[in-house]
C-alpha cells in the first residue's frame, strides 16, 4: 500500500495553519504597526523635537530651530547633571538594600514551608498597588504633622521631622518608600530561581562537606547569578523610568533633591514649559535606557528562538 | 534527601516569625489606607494613630461618590483598561503566535526590537505624546489613551504569550489537522482552551498597567476623560489635607488590583519571575 503510506506524510508534515500560505506578515503587522506608531514614532518624534525651541502655548509652527544647542547648554546644565546624580544615588541606595535584603530573605526562607503561598500573595501586593496610591499613601505616613512615622519616632524620643521639606529626609523617604515596594520583588525572583536549582549540585555540595556559608557562597549565589544580573539591570531601568510616585510624592523637592532624570524631563517640559529642551533631555534618557536593555538583549533574548514548525 | 524536609521546630517557627513579620511590615500601609478612608476627619487630624478601634463612618466615600465626578472616572478608568487589556491580547496574541511557529524574513529584527522598546521610558513618551494630541486635537478622547496604553503593554504580552505558545507542542494542532479541523477550529478548540492561563496573565499585566497609569492619563486627558489615578492626585492639589477622602479614593483604586492578586497570584509570580527565572 505505498499509495496510502504517500499520502499521509504530506498532510502530518504540513504546517498546523500553513501560514505560509497566508503570509505571517498578516499576523505580526497589526502588533508590530501599534508599536511603531505609539512607542517608535514618538521616540524619534523626541529627536526631531530636540532641534527645535518649543514652548507650551505657542504653534510649534512658529518654534526656531536651534540646531544642536538644546544638547550643548544641556552639557553645562548643572540642573540636568544634579538629576542625573540623585537618580543614580536614588538607584544605588535602593538597589543596594533591595538586592541585600531580598536575596538574604529568600536565601533564609527558601526552604518549602506549609502557607508559602498565602505569603506570596502578600508579597506582591505592593507591587500590584498604583504608583499614585502608594505616593498617596507615604505622603500621609510622612506627612510632618499628622503622620504615623513622626509619631511613631516620638515615641522612641525623636523629634518630629518635616520629612518632605528636608532635601536629605525626603531623598531618603523616596528610597525608604521604594524599598518598601520593590524589595518583595527581588524576594520572589530569586526564591524562584533558588527554587528552580537542580538539587543534585546542592545534595553534593552537602555531602562534600561544604558549611552553611560556603554553600550559598560558592554554590547557590552563582548559580542563580545571571537571575541577580537581569533583576538588577531590570530595577536600574526602572530607576530610569520612574516617575509617578516621585511626582506624588514630593513632586521633585524640595529644590531638586528628589527630582529622578524622568521627573525632571517631565518637569521641564510641562512646568517650565521647556518642550524642545525637555526633548533634548529625554534623547540622553532614551540612550541610556536603551544601553540597559541592550544588556538584559544580550542576556538572552527568548523571543529569538527559533519557531516551532 | 528527606533531610531537606525535616526541620527543628526552632527553625520553623523562626521561619515563620520571620515571614509573618515582612507579611505585616508589606501589609501595615495599605491596611493604613483602607482604615483612615473609613476614618471621620476628627479622627484622621488626632495625632495619635489608630489601627483598629474607631467608629468607621462612609462619610469619605459618600463624598467622593456623590460630590466629585467618580462616576464620571470610573467608567473612564474601565473602558480604557478593558479596551486596551483586549487589543492588547488579540494583536499580541496574534503576533506571539507567527513568532512562535513560523520562520520569516524579519523575525529576528521584530523579537529584537520588541524587547528593546519593551523599555521606552514614559517620561520620553510624555512631549510627543502631548505634541501628537495638540496637532491632531484629540484632546478628551479615550481612544488616545487606549491606543498608548496597547502600545506600552503589546511587548511584553508578546513576550510573555510567546513562552506560552512555545510551551504547546505542536503535534497537537497536527494532529487536529489530520483529524480535519479547519484553521480557525484549531485555535478555538484547540490552542485557546491550553493558552487561558498565558492570556490571564497577559491580561491581568496589561490591565494593570492601563488601570493605574497615571502620567500619560495626566497628560492626555481631559475635565471629561479623567481615569481614577488622576481624579485622586486631583484631591491632593485640590483639597490638601483631607487625608480620609484621598485614602478613600486610594481604597477604591486599589481594589481591582488586589482581587486580582488574590485569586491569581501563582499566574502573577509566573508572569512576574519569567523575565528573569527560566522554566
Amino acid at each position: 500500500m505505498p499509495d496510502a503510506a504517500e499520502e499521509i506524510v504530506p498532510v502530518a508534515a504540513r504546517r498546523p495553519w500553513d501560514l505560509s500560505m497566508l503570509g505571517p506578515y498578516f499576523f505580526i503587522l497589526p502588533a508590530v504597526a501599534v508599536m511603531l506608531a505609539g512607542l517608535v514614532y514618538p521616540v524619534i518624534q523626541a529627536f526631531y523635537l530636540s532641534f527645535y525651541d518649543w514652548k507650551i502655548g505657542t504653534d510649534f509652527d512658529d518654534a526656531p530651530y536651534v540646531g544642536l544647542r538644546h544638547f550643548i547648554r544641556m552639557i553645562g546644565d548643572e540642573d540636568v547633571g544634579e538629576s542625573i546624580w540623585v537618580t543614580l544615588k536614588f538607584g544605588f541606595w535602593t538597589i543596594s538594600i533591595e538586592m541585600l535584603l531580598g536575596v538574604s530573605l529568600a536565601l533564609l526562607l527558601e526552604k518549602p514551608i506549609r502557607g508559602a503561598s498565602v505569603f506570596r500573595t502578600i508579597f506582591i501586593l505592593p507591587l500590584m498597588v498604583s504608583p499614585v496610591v502608594v505616593g498617596l499613601i507615604w505622603r500621609y505616613l510622612f506627612d510632618a504633622r499628622i503622620g504615623w512615622i513622626n509619631y511613631y519616632l516620638g515615641q522612641i524620643g525623636i523629634e518630629p521631622q518635616v520629612w518632605l521639606g528636608d532635601a536629605d529626609l525626603a531623598f531618603f523617604a523616596i528610597v525608604f518608600t521604594d524599598i518598601w515596594q520593590w524589595t518583595p520583588f527581588i524576594f520572589i525572583i530569586v526564591i524562584a530561581g533558588l527554587q528552580a536549582l537542580p538539587s543534585e549540585v546542592l545534595e553534593a555540595s552537602k555531602i562534600d562537606g561544604a558549611n552553611w556559608w560556603q554553600h550559598i557562597l560558592y554554590v547557590k549565589l552563582p548559580m542563580i547569578r545571571s537571575i541577580l544580573l537581569i533583576a538588577l539591570l531590570m530595577r536600574l531601568i526602572d530607576v530610569f523610568r520612574a516617575l509617578e510616585v516621585m511626582y506624588i510624592l514630593t513632586g521633585g523637592g524640595p529644590g531638586r533633591a528628589t527630582e529622578l532624570l524622568s521627573l525632571h524631563i517631565y518637569n521641564r517640559a510641562f512646568d517650565t514649559q521647556q518642550l524642545g529642551y525637555a526633548s533634548a533631555i529625554s534623547v540622553l534618557l532614551i540612550v541610556i535606557v536603551f544601553f540597559l536593555s541592550y544588556g538584559i538583549l544580550k542576556m538572552g533574548n527568548p523571543l529569538k528562538e527559533k519557531a516551532d514548525i | 534527601m528527606a533531610a531537606r524536609q525535616i526541620n527543628n521546630p526552632l527553625h520553623v517557627l523562626g521561619h515563620y516569625a520571620a515571614l509573618i513579620l515582612l507579611a505585616l511590615i508589606t501589609l501595615a500601609p495599605i491596611w493604613i489606607m483602607v482604615a483612615t478612608g473609613f476614618k471621620d476627619d476628627v479622627i484622621v487630624q488626632q495625632k495619635e494613630p489608630i489601627w483598629f478601634f474607631f467608629v468607621p463612618t462612609l462619610d469619605n466615600y459618600e463624598h467622593i461618590m456623590t460630590r466629585g465626578k467618580f462616576d464620571r472616572y470610573l467608567w473612564n478608568s474601565v473602558i480604557v483598561g478593558t479596551v486596551a487589556t483586549f487589543l492588547t491580547l488579540f494583536l499580541g496574541g496574534l503576533c506571539a503566535y507567527a513568532l512562535a511557529r513560523t520562520e520569516f524574513r524579519g523575525r529576528v529584527l521584530v523579537a529584537n526590537s520588541t524587547l528593546l522598546v519593551r523599555m521606552v521610558p514614559p517620561a520620553v513618551l510624555a512631549v510627543p505624546a502631548f505634541a501628537m494630541v495638540l496637532n491632531f486635537s484629540l484632546d478628551n478622547d479615550l481612544a488616545v489613551l487606549i491606543f498608548f496604553y496597547t502600545a506600552l503593554n503589546l511587548p511584553f504580552a508578546i513576550w510573555l504569550l510567546f513562552g506560552f505558545y512555545k510551551q504547546i507542542p505542536v503535534e497537537l494542532e497536527e494532529a487536529a489537522i489530520v483529524d480535519g479541523a479547519t484553521p480557525l477550529q484549531v485555535f478555538f478548540r484547540v490552542l485557546l482552551p491550553l493558552m487561558k492561563s498565558g492570556y490571564a496573565v497577559a491580561g491581568i499585566f496589561t490591565f494593570r498597567i492601563a488601570w493605574n497609569e497615571f502620567i500619560l492619563a495626566l497628560l492626555l486627558t481631559g475635565r471629561t476623560t479623567r481615569t481614577l489615578p488622576v481624579g485622586a492626585a486631583g484631591f491632593i492639589t485640590d483639597t490638601g489635607v483631607e487625608w480620609g477622602r484621598i485614602m478613600a479614593m486610594g481604597t477604591l483604586i486599589v481594589i481591582p488590583p488586589l482581587l486580582f492578586t488574590f485569586f491569581a497570584a501563582r499566574q502573577i509570580i509566573s508572569g512576574m519571575t519569567a523575565g528573569a527565572v527560566k522554566g
